[in-house]
């Protein structure tokens, strides 16, 4: 796709200096784009630098593709979970709060294909560990001036905004029949969008609780506060299918987006947003 | 009606499992937890409430698509109590087919929560919208790899302001 596609998206906001870096991390490609000053200077580089170095530590020691990885050592025995970093104990802790909160439609146990049941936290680490980097590089920016910052991880996004005088961020929601063509649009300026599928990459995800592979929609997108709990929830949903509805209804804080295989296009949203629209920004 | 109710239940066995759905002219109660509600409901999860009942084996909408009549309205559930307070859903159905599933009802919470959810509405269009019409900063999507990205609509839009 040329940029000449999408240039009348391209308007800056009100001349604002604006930057976007791209690296590949985790087999993502992930993007963190700045609103503020000094976006060429070499401070704001660094503090961007400083947040995919964290993300690069958490693929050594998550990775189940590098056979040296922390986690790969516990998975075949090697070392065992209780004596593991700290950092692996965190993400174990959130992986079981993950499977209550989503009724065991998440789970970082399970079977694998000679049926042994290994620790795999992959489906939690990726939106946590973007979280967390994201979190100290908006940390960061502070000390150098007001900057809107947006992170998109392999297409699960964070965005936050400290400036007053910029619109909010605009995200869009693809289609997963057609993956130039958008299905929705939300305007946000703090917060998180996580879509959960199988179209883009191929894999299967299962349903912890029967150990099949599941195939009822085409995606689902979680809006939220938080990207941790947002991918989570979008692969709840996923897993769940169209029983998702009255899960997602209840969670505070959240929205979503349910695509069917036919087509059909089904929202959710919850709390406030009762409002059809959102605000006027 | 009963074809109704059957064409929605196969399509959200989850949530009218929760909820009793009131119409105008008929009352449907939900057959409360006759399938899964014993292992979810209790092993619960402290943070939604008593949402257990969707446990993802939801009869894939085969009973919405081929036997739904044209039914389209707004329905609305009994407030559930959660740890937050109660909660209400209302569900849209078009066609026999439900379309969005809303709370109404919903405990106050600090306005600090109140402002991130009041963003956190998606503005689903009727229609697709073409992506280069649009002034879009992210796209969110299925995880691509670094193979997809090249073609996608996100890394045209980092392309331009590298």
């Amino acid at each position: 796709m040329s940029s000449a596609l999408v240039a009348p998206s391209l308007i800056p906001s009100g001349g604002l200096p604006r930057r976007a870096f791209v690296e590949q991390i985790m087999g993502l490609p992930m993007s963190i784009h700045l609103r503020g000053p000094r976006v060429r200077g070499e401070a704001v580089e660094r503090a961007v630098e400083q947040a995919f170095a964290e993300l690069r530590a958490d693929d050594d020691m998550f990775s189940l593709w590098k056979t040296d990885s922390p986690v790969s050592r516990i998975r075949d025995g090697r070392d065992t979970l209780a004596d593991a970093h700290p950092r692996i104990h965190e993400v174990a802790n959130l992986c079981d709060i993950a499977r209550r909160r989503t009724v065991g439609s998440f789970s970082a146990w399970l079977p694998e294909a000679d049926g042994e049941i290994r620790f795999d936290p992959t489906g939690l680490v990726k939106g946590w560990s973007v979280e967390q980097a994201f979190r100290g590089l908006v940390e960061r920016l502070r000390d150098l001036g007001d900057y809107d910052v947006m992170i998109n991880a392999g297409g699960d996004i964070a965005v936050h905004s400290d400036r007053i005088d910029t619109p909010p961020w605009s995200i869009a929601v693809e289609d997963p029949r057609d993956r130039d063509r958008v299905l929705a649009r939300m305007e946000l300026r703090t917060g998180a969008v996580a879509t959960s599928g199988t179209a883009a990459r191929g894999r299967h995800i299962t349903d912890p609780l029967t150990g099949a592979a599941v195939n009822h929609l085409l995606s689902a997108t979680v809006v939220g506060p938080r990207l941790s709990w947002a991918d989570v929830y979008a692969t709840a949903a996923f897993v769940k299918g169209p029983a998702a509805l009255g899960w997602l209804a209840l969670i505070p804080d959240h929205a979503g987006i349910l695509v069917g295989h036919d087509g059909r296009v089904t929202t959710v949203k919850a709390g406030p947003g009762v409002t059809p629209t959102a605000p006027a920004a | 009606m009963r074809r109704i109710i059957a064409a929605l239940m196969g399509t959200v066995s989850g949530l009218v499992m929760l909820f009793s759905y009131h119409t105008s002219t008929n009352t449907v109660a939900a057959p409360a937890g006759d399938s899964t509600s014993d292992g979810g409901a209790t092993a619960g999860s402290p943070d939604t409430g008593s949402v257990a009942s969707g446990s993802g084996s939801a009869d894939q909408g085969a009973a919405a698509t081929d036997s739904a009549p044209a039914a389209s309205g707004t329905y609305t559930g009994d407030a559930v109590q959660t740890r937050y307070g109660p909660v209400q859903v209302q569900i849209t159905v078009e066609n026999g087919v439900m379309t969005s599933a809303d709370a109404v009802q919903y405990p106050d919470r600090d306005r600090r929560d109140q402002q991130i959810n009041g963003y956190a509405v998606p503005v689903l269009n009727a229609a697709a919208v073409d992506a280069q019409s649009a002034q879009i900063d992210g796209v969110s999507g299925a995880t691509f790899t670094s193979m997809g990205y090249v073609q996608s609509l996100q890394s045209a839009i980092d392309e331009a302001f590298q």
